[in-house]
């Protein structure tokens, strides 16, 4: 018995702790830069596959991905906003117009990229294994590489969460999120910073797709079922709350390991029932303002 | 609605019309098979695009749902099809559509736009795993088989609902109805304070949109003799409309008229020639398209729908 | 019975009080004046009688019931019809159609449509815009468009008819038109509230002023009792002159 919540709750901290990670990705992409990305999860489907391509044709660790991954969808991510998003923002004729319309525009990157990867690596379904053993955990068993997983997601949440608090950049970013126009006359150079914003979205979702890679299997069109979530874990923390979006998705994480235990395929049904739930009784989610 | 005078402009359009409708209805007499189920195809996503901007053209409220109701409708085709004659389960299709998007609209068009296009985006998903899981779980077989229907037959039954939809706009926009769908786009606090029960009539439309789009699904279904969740439930078919109003979208009843046709007429090039391409191709014309109009696709939604009203003017 | 009654209206926004305590009556058939310095919470107070706005507390009375908690479409259909700060007329459909609309939905019992479009032909006649029944909006001048959301307003049917700012950005000639409206209609037995900032105009039609400062109420009473009073002086007259 003891056992059985051991695992859901390590279960679900450890999906919490992906849904996390991607979600603040999200967050940053939609609270900041306001692009809401219904292609997130395309990046995170390239973090996984670039994982996988790194373990099986180069041997890389893929700990040591999480390294690569992250600067090169950052660099994806800040340049597809310094290009596309920042013209359209200059374009458009209202904010809300905007949003509008950067989100249809993600929606047909959301097709790029995806046909992109099947046309790289093909549409079957890929998994590697890596620390793949058991480890005795208070007479549970657990296989390592989930472990090492949520706690590396746990890390990653962390220091992002200093990094947002602590440093000059991070400072900036809350500004731009609360106001853009008065975070620019306060001399913060906006248009970079929400590039930056996009580029470290995109850069936490090829991190949660490592990490993903690491425990499940992966196929190019896992990206949408991600990005639902992500979504619903933003509406569940706050829009705009990043801290909100490391707790939305733990709990998002917990409510699927138990919903999992229960009736095995409905966890993406239960995660739309607490969203539509959410949405009539506190849209604001919450943390949100 | 507005001091409309007929013009004569407007009595060619009629006649335009009417004669592109007489040679469609003549079509299986004298072209090809191809041909026909290619403008079964063009019907197909003219009718998803026009219903598509009856609900978002004026409220401005972008939906992602599509997908779904036309989904809807192919499963409720293939469940009844068999114990059903076809325009009743044509009419079922488009009933449980409606209920759908009733359903959808109460819990979520009283709220901020964006609340809906996320919630819209993921209804596909999200009707797709519950009924698979349904399926895998409770009924134990996976998919169906769908009873076929003649081509012929389902090119008619496309053409009339087609036709049912564009009278359907055109008496909406006329009425008082469509007035204050206007206005509503225009400035929603306005029309509120105006008396205009705002959230009540975008469900409505909403519904009314769905609909359409649950009678195409419902008439369509016998095109896929097997089908499962992840063949109806194809986001594809939510992003169509969308493409379909950037390209078209310079008259409201005929701006997804073009722009279906040329979609679906590049869509069957695409395949035939680029099979692995295609969806790449069409996403990066989205990327392109979205980036060079010039007011996006709201302000061209909404100019679409108030287009018909515009006439010269003294300065006041 | 006042045909408007507000009893210890509060709305916050964040921390600060936009509107605090405040009580008021307006009697029916006067023309009841609002006002304050930038900020005094006068639209505010405006948005929370149409239901713009949710109170955080106190009770808002229309003939005798409340109306808080209301939506705006059915505040409307009551009685209480307003035009806005920043004009807000729909912009690229004809002015016929901007009054129409008010005609078919705003009214108590609603209208058949030749009806509507006689009520409405007539109204754009009392607002002088009978010429420009096919304009789109957009292209009429400020002051104009601010005579389309009267008449917008008056298409509805109310009994109680919420001026804000109406006369802003006017000029002198088209304050002294605006004022005219406003008495005309005041003629046809419809109670108005208005907002104002300029001062020849709220002190020459207005039976009645009340002041707002920071949300709460400062003083009540007569245009000569208001120009008077030494508090209102100092809150208020300091900061504008006007012609």
């Amino acid at each position: 018995m003891m056992i059985t919540i051991l695992n859901i709750v390590i279960s679900g901290l450890l999906l919490g702790g992906i849904y996390a990670v991607t979600a603040v990705g999200l967050s940053l992409q939609y609270g900041v830069a306001r692009v809401l990305n219904v292609g997130h999860g395309e990046f995170i489907m390239l973090g996984a596959f670039i994982t996988w391509s790194c373990f099986t044709l180069l041997g890389i660790n893929p700990l040591l991905s999480l390294v690569i991954c992250g600067p090169v969808l950052f660099i994806v991510g800040f340049v597809l906003y310094r290009t596309l998003f920042t013209r359209m923002r200059i374009s458009s004729p209202t904010p809300g117009a905007f949003e509008g319309n950067s989100m249809l525009a993600c929606f047909g990157l959301l097709f790029i990229i995806q046909n992109v990867a099947i046309l790289i690596w093909g549409a079957d379904i890929k998994r590697y294994s890596y620390l793949a053993f058991s480890v005795d955990v208070w007479g549970a068993k657990f296989a390592a590489n989930r472990l090492i997983t949520l706690g590396f997601a746990l890390v990653i949440c962390l220091v992002f969460y200093v990094f947002l608090a602590g440093t000059r950049l991070g400072k900036a970013i809350r500004a731009a999120a609360q106001d853009p126009d008065a975070a620019g006359l306060m001399g913060v150079r906006i248009n970079r910073v929400l590039a930056v914003c996009f580029g470290l979205g995109a850069l936490m979702a090829g991190l949660g797709g490592a990490l993903i890679s690491m425990c499940y299997e992966i196929q190019p069109t896992m990206g949408l079922e991600y990005t639902m979530i992500a979504l619903i874990v933003i509406v569940l923390g706050g829009l705009g709350s990043i801290p909100g979006s490391l707790i939305g998705g733990l709990i998002l994480g917990l409510i699927g390991s138990i919903v999992t235990h229960i009736e095995p395929g409905l966890s993406l049904v239960a995660y739309y029932v607490i969203f539509m739930v959410l949405l009539l009784a506190k849209p604001t989610g919450i943390l949100g303002r | 609605m507005g001091i409309g005078k007929k013009t004569s402009k407007n009595a060619f359009v009629f006649g335009l019309v009417l004669l592109i409708l007489i040679l469609l209805a003549a079509a299986p007499l004298y072209a090809s098979l191809y041909t026909v189920i290619l403008l079964t195809s063009i019907l197909m996503y003219v009718t998803i695009a026009v219903s598509w901007t009856l609900f978002s053209g004026p409220t401005g409220y972008i939906s992602l749902a599509s997908a779904a109701f036309f989904g809807a409708g192919i499963y409720t085709s293939a469940i009844v099809g068999r114990t059903f004659p076809l325009p009743l389960v044509i009419v079922l299709g488009a009933l449980v559509s409606f209920c759908l998007a009733i359903l959808v609209g109460s819990l979520t068009l009283r709220l901020k736009g964006i609340y809906f296009v996320m919630f819209t985006f993921g209804l596909v998903e999200l009707l797709l795993h519950f009924i698979l899981w349904w399926e895998v779980n409770i009924t134990g077989t996976t998919g169906r088989v769908v009873p076929a229907v003649a081509n012929t037959t389902v090119f008619y039954t496309m053409l009339m609902i087609l036709v049912l939809l564009m009278l359907t706009a055109f008496f909406i926009r006329h009425s008082r109805f469509g007035l204050a769908l206007q206005s509503v786009g225009e400035n929603e606090e306005a029309a509120s304070h105006s008396g205009v029960h705002v959230t009540a009539l975008k469900i409505i439309i909403y519904g009314v949109s769905a609909l359409f789009m649950g009678a195409a699904g419902a008439s369509m279904a016998a095109r896929w003799t097997y089908i499962d969740p992840t063949i109806a439930f194809n986001p594809l078919i939510s992003f169509m409309p969308v493409l379909m109003a950037i390209f078209g979208g310079i008259r409201p009843l005929y701006g997804p008229l073009i722009g279906a046709a040329i979609f679906t007429y590049l869509e069957q090039f695409l395949i035939t020639r680029f099979p692995y391409y295609y969806m790449l191709i069409f996403g990066i014309i989205m990327v392109v398209a979205i980036l060079y109009m010039p007011d996006g696709l709201i302000g061209l939604a909404q100019r679409v729908w108030q287009k018909s009203s515009r006439r010269k003017h003294a300065d006041t | 019975m006042p045909i408007l009654e507000g009893r210890g209206v509060t709305r916050y926004f964040g921390g600060l009080a936009a509107v605090f305590e405040v009580d008021f009556e307006v009697e029916q058939g006067e023309v009841f004046g609002l006002i304050g310095p930038n900020g005094a919470g006068k639209t505010t107070l405006f948005n929370l009688i149409s239901a713009a706005l949710a109170p955080k507390s106190g009770s808002i009375k229309f003939r005798g019931k409340e109306i808080t908690g209301l939506k705006p479409y059915q505040i409307c259909r009551m009685g209480v019809a307003r035009t806005f700060q920043t004009v807000k007329v729909f912009s690229n459909m004809p002015v016929f159609d901007n009054v129409l609309l008010g005609a078919f939905f705003g009214r108590r019992d609603s209208m058949t449509g030749a009806k509507a479009r006689k009520e409405t032909t007539a109204l754009l006649e009392f607002v002088d815009l009978a010429n420009a029944i096919a304009v789109p909006a957009k292209d009429l001048t400020l002051a104009n468009q601010k005579r389309l959301e009267v008449a917008r307003a008056l298409a509805t049917g109310p009994e109680l008819l919420l001026l804000d700012e109406m006369m802003e950005g006017l000029n002198p000639t088209e304050v002294s038109r605006a004022m005219a409206l406003v008495k005309s209609i005041q003629e046809r037995g419809i109670t108005v509230i208005m907002i104002e900032h300029v001062m020849r105009a709220i002190m020459n039609v207005c039976g009645r002023i009340m002041v707002l400062h920071h949300g709460a109420k400062i003083a009540e009473g007569t245009p000569r009792e208001i120009s008077a009073s030494k508090k209102v002086i100092e809150v208020y007259f300091g900061e504008r002159t006007d012609a």
